[in-house]
């Protein structure tokens, strides 16, 4: 009775959390010196980020109304679509000015968010295509932690220390909220889940591995 | 005795951020001080300075409606002597167009004292940061480009100096 009572505010407040910063992005005057395609790889990131707090919080079973089974499938589409809007953000970026995209994709930019976030990009690459392949290549559950839990945290820490150097749309304190929450449900899910041990049965494990 | 006292802070300030890019960058040299001993050693092109750079931009009188200054000095490496009639390219994103675009680009030239100031459109931030973009590429002395940032966009004026050494 009380997780199906709590169940609205978490969802609420999820969906303020990825909301508001959004909507707040989007009164930005800036947006008034922006092209289009410039505006659209800008608010690509800023999903990109909301989808990046979805994570551990689908992954951790917090999402009320979802099963362990739901919510992993959830956690593959929602981390598909983060690559997604990972590669309409560089590519949007790229367009509008290739010369300060090439300095970012071969760390040589001036900017100091440059490498956090292009570092944050390559392992969301690589978590999408282990995770596209895992099956074909064979990897077994704990192979496939051992891979995927630092590479998140490279994830997380990347995209936060990226976005808040950047001076750019996003309003401050949404954007800093959202950090936080991200931070926090990130380190909440490694604790529940003890990341840090070798051996232990992952909830439904079963179900993923079939 | 103005001009002397100005001519002295600009000296010091260019010499200073001069000397802070001579160690960082030329780590080796700067430890030969007897070659410049009272010598300022030439700005090294800062990472990003040429992105969108085009080249031959018109002398100008202003770019677009003016209202934001860019501002800064251009000295000769080794003496510091104030380098007159230099052509300085100036381009930036800004609340008039974006920085590959051929009106958000101008050129000014500096004064005897080695002085330039431009006025040009308010610079916004591009890329995360609000910064400009300045180029010495004239070819009597080595080309040049700087990427200055801003404290806060919501600033009205930017500087960058040169320190050039001849080609």
């Amino acid at each position: 009775m009380k997780g199906w009572r709590s169940a609205p505010l978490i969802w609420v407040a999820l969906a303020l959390a990825i909301g508001v910063p959004i909507a707040a992005a989007a009164t930005s005057e800036q947006l008034a010196w922006r092209g289009p395609l410039y505006i659209l790889a800008g608010f690509a990131g800023i999903v990109a980020l909301g989808l990046v707090l979805a994570q551990p919080l689908l992954i951790g079973g917090y999402l009320p109304g979802l099963s362990a089974y739901r919510g992993r499938r959830a956690h593959r589409w929602i981390g598909g679509a983060l690559a997604l809007a990972v590669v309409i953000h560089v590519a949007g970026l790229w367009i509008t000015s290739p010369p300060d995209m090439i300095d970012a994709l071969t760390y040589t930019s001036p900017t100091p968010f440059s490498p956090f976030g292009v570092t944050a990009m390559w392992a969301i690459f690589i978590v999408a295509v282990l995770a596209a392949l895992r099956r074909r290549l064979g990897l077994r559950l704990r192979t496939w932690r051992i891979v995927h839990i630092p590479l998140a945290i490279v994830i997380v820490a990347g995209s936060v220390a990226h976005c808040l150097l950047i001076e750019g749309t996003m309003e401050t304190i949404s954007k800093a909220v959202l950090c936080v929450l991200i931070l926090v449900a990130t380190v909440k899910v490694m604790i529940d889940l003890q990341v840090w041990r070798k051996r232990r049965t992952l909830r439904g494990e079963s179900v993923a591995r079939q | 005795m103005t001009t002397v006292l100005l001519n002295r802070r600009n000296l010091l300030a260019a010499g200073g951020s001069a000397l802070a890019t001579g160690i960082l960058a030329t780590g080796v040299s700067g430890l030969l001080p007897a070659a410049r001993a009272d010598g300022l050693a030439p700005t090294e092109t800062m990472s990003g300075g040429a992105n969108n750079y085009r080249k031959g931009a018109a002398i100008v009188e202003r770019i677009g409606k003016g209202g934001f200054w860019m501002s800064g000095t251009v000295r000769r490496a080794g003496d510091g002597a104030p380098l007159a009639s230099q052509r300085i390219q100036i381009w930036a994103h800004t609340t008039e167009g974006q920085e590959h675009e051929p009106q958000s680009h101008g050129a000014t030239l500096t004064d005897k004292d080695g002085k330039f100031r431009l006025e040009m459109p308010q610079i916004i931030p591009i890329f995360g940061q609000p910064h400009g973009h300045l180029a010495y590429d004239s070819g009597e002395f080595k080309t040049v480009f700087l990427r200055p940032v801003m404290r806060s966009p919501k600033e009205t004026s930017l500087e960058a100096h040169f320190v050039l050494q001849p080609a």
